[in-house]
């Protein structure tokens, strides 16, 4: 079988595009306001359904893609077989445990990791406090991660 | 509809956010997620023996750090180039709460008057800022994703570990605003 050569990517050619396409969401979480503690207050009190459509569509559209991407059975630019494995369940208490400690702090500092790094990029460098204070929370959990349920 | 000097609709955001999922995937087989990346620069920075930060974050989590750099950059230039970016026009329900918070000037994207180098020095807004913050690594790490990895890319892959961790993202978030921020503004 004389298979054509296939294009790849380099390991440094492709983060030059995961660059361009964060910089690409960066833009987007700005300009659809996501980044706003405003539009997540304003979610978390039922105040507007800006927020539940972005979530909702994003969700629709990333399945839709998600779909077409395990039927096509294609190979990545860098070279791997695409495809997304499943997360581990368990116990599933690491899941419920840690989402309702991520919601709230999400509800007090109105961001998360995403839009932290956005919100700076705009210029609010006050905001490189929850960021560095969100690196520690990260730490710490890596140091106590043994003796936390999962 | 001029996507540089509005701000984008939900029915326009959305869709283009969700493609993000399918994009980083063709590129290199990446799962769409940010909080991933914090635990990269903490193995790139200061892992310290701990075992959680002891892998090869190089191949595994550059393209996340790199990301990241992205979305930084991203806001960069939406507050250089977009003259529609960061003036959020809530609905006016929202702005009398915020009104009964104190927050009588709902411009740009955050509220000034709560989160700013000036409340830092509060405990209110140390609360807010670091409190916060703290909670959103933490709770992320724990979970094993953030609103990206779990509430987008998770459900549209519809992971039952996903629709847990977003509905923990949900309930933290309702005990927030209508409980914890409520007292904190002293309502």
């Amino acid at each position: 079988m004389n298979e054509p050569k296939r294009f790849t990517l380099s390991f440094r050619a492709a983060l030059v595009v995961y660059l361009a396409i964060g910089v690409l969401f960066g833009i987007a979480l700005t300009m659809s306001e996501a980044l706003s503690w405003y539009r997540i207050q304003e979610m978390f009190r039922f105040q507007s359904m800006h927020m539940y459509g972005i979530i909702g569509s994003a969700v629709a559209t990333a399945a839709l893609g998600l779909a077409v991407l395990k039927r096509a059975g294609l190979r990545s630019l860098e070279g791997s077989e695409i495809s997304v494995p499943p997360k581990v369940l368990g116990r599933g208490t690491r899941y419920w445990a840690g989402g309702i400690l991520f919601g709230l702090g999400w509800g007090l500092v109105g961001a998360c990791p995403g839009p932290l790094a956005a919100l700076v990029g705009f210029g609010h460098t006050i905001i490189l406090v929850p960021f560095v204070a969100a690196l520690s929370g990260t730490w710490l959990y890596g140091r106590l991660r043994s003796s936390l349920p999962h | 509809m001029n996507l540089l000097n509005d701000p984008w609709p939900w029915y326009v955001a959305g869709p283009i956010i969700g493609l993000f999922v399918p994009a980083l995937l063709i590129v290199g087989n990446r799962l769409f997620g940010v909080s991933s990346s914090l635990r990269h620069v903490c193995a790139a920075t200061v892992p310290r023996g701990v075992e959680f930060f002891r892998y090869e974050w190089r191949r595994i989590g550059a393209w996340n750090i790199t990301f990241l750099v992205g979305i930084f950059i991203g806001g960069w230039v939406a507050a250089q180039a977009f003259p529609g970016a960061g003036q959020v026009v809530v609905s006016d329900a929202a702005r009398a709460t915020f009104a009964g918070y104190g927050v009588t000037e709902v411009t740009g994207l955050i509220p000034a008057q709560l989160l700013s180098w000036e409340t830092l020095a509060t405990w209110r807004g140390a609360l807010m800022l670091i409190g916060g913050g703290f909670l959103v690594g933490f709770g992320a790490s724990w979970a094993g994703g953030c609103t990206s990895g779990h509430a987008i890319a998770g459900l549209a892959d519809r992971q039952l570990p996903s629709l847990i961790a977003t509905l923990g993202f949900f309930a933290g978030g309702l005990v927030s605003a209508w409980i914890v921020l409520p007292w904190l503004v002293g309502v």
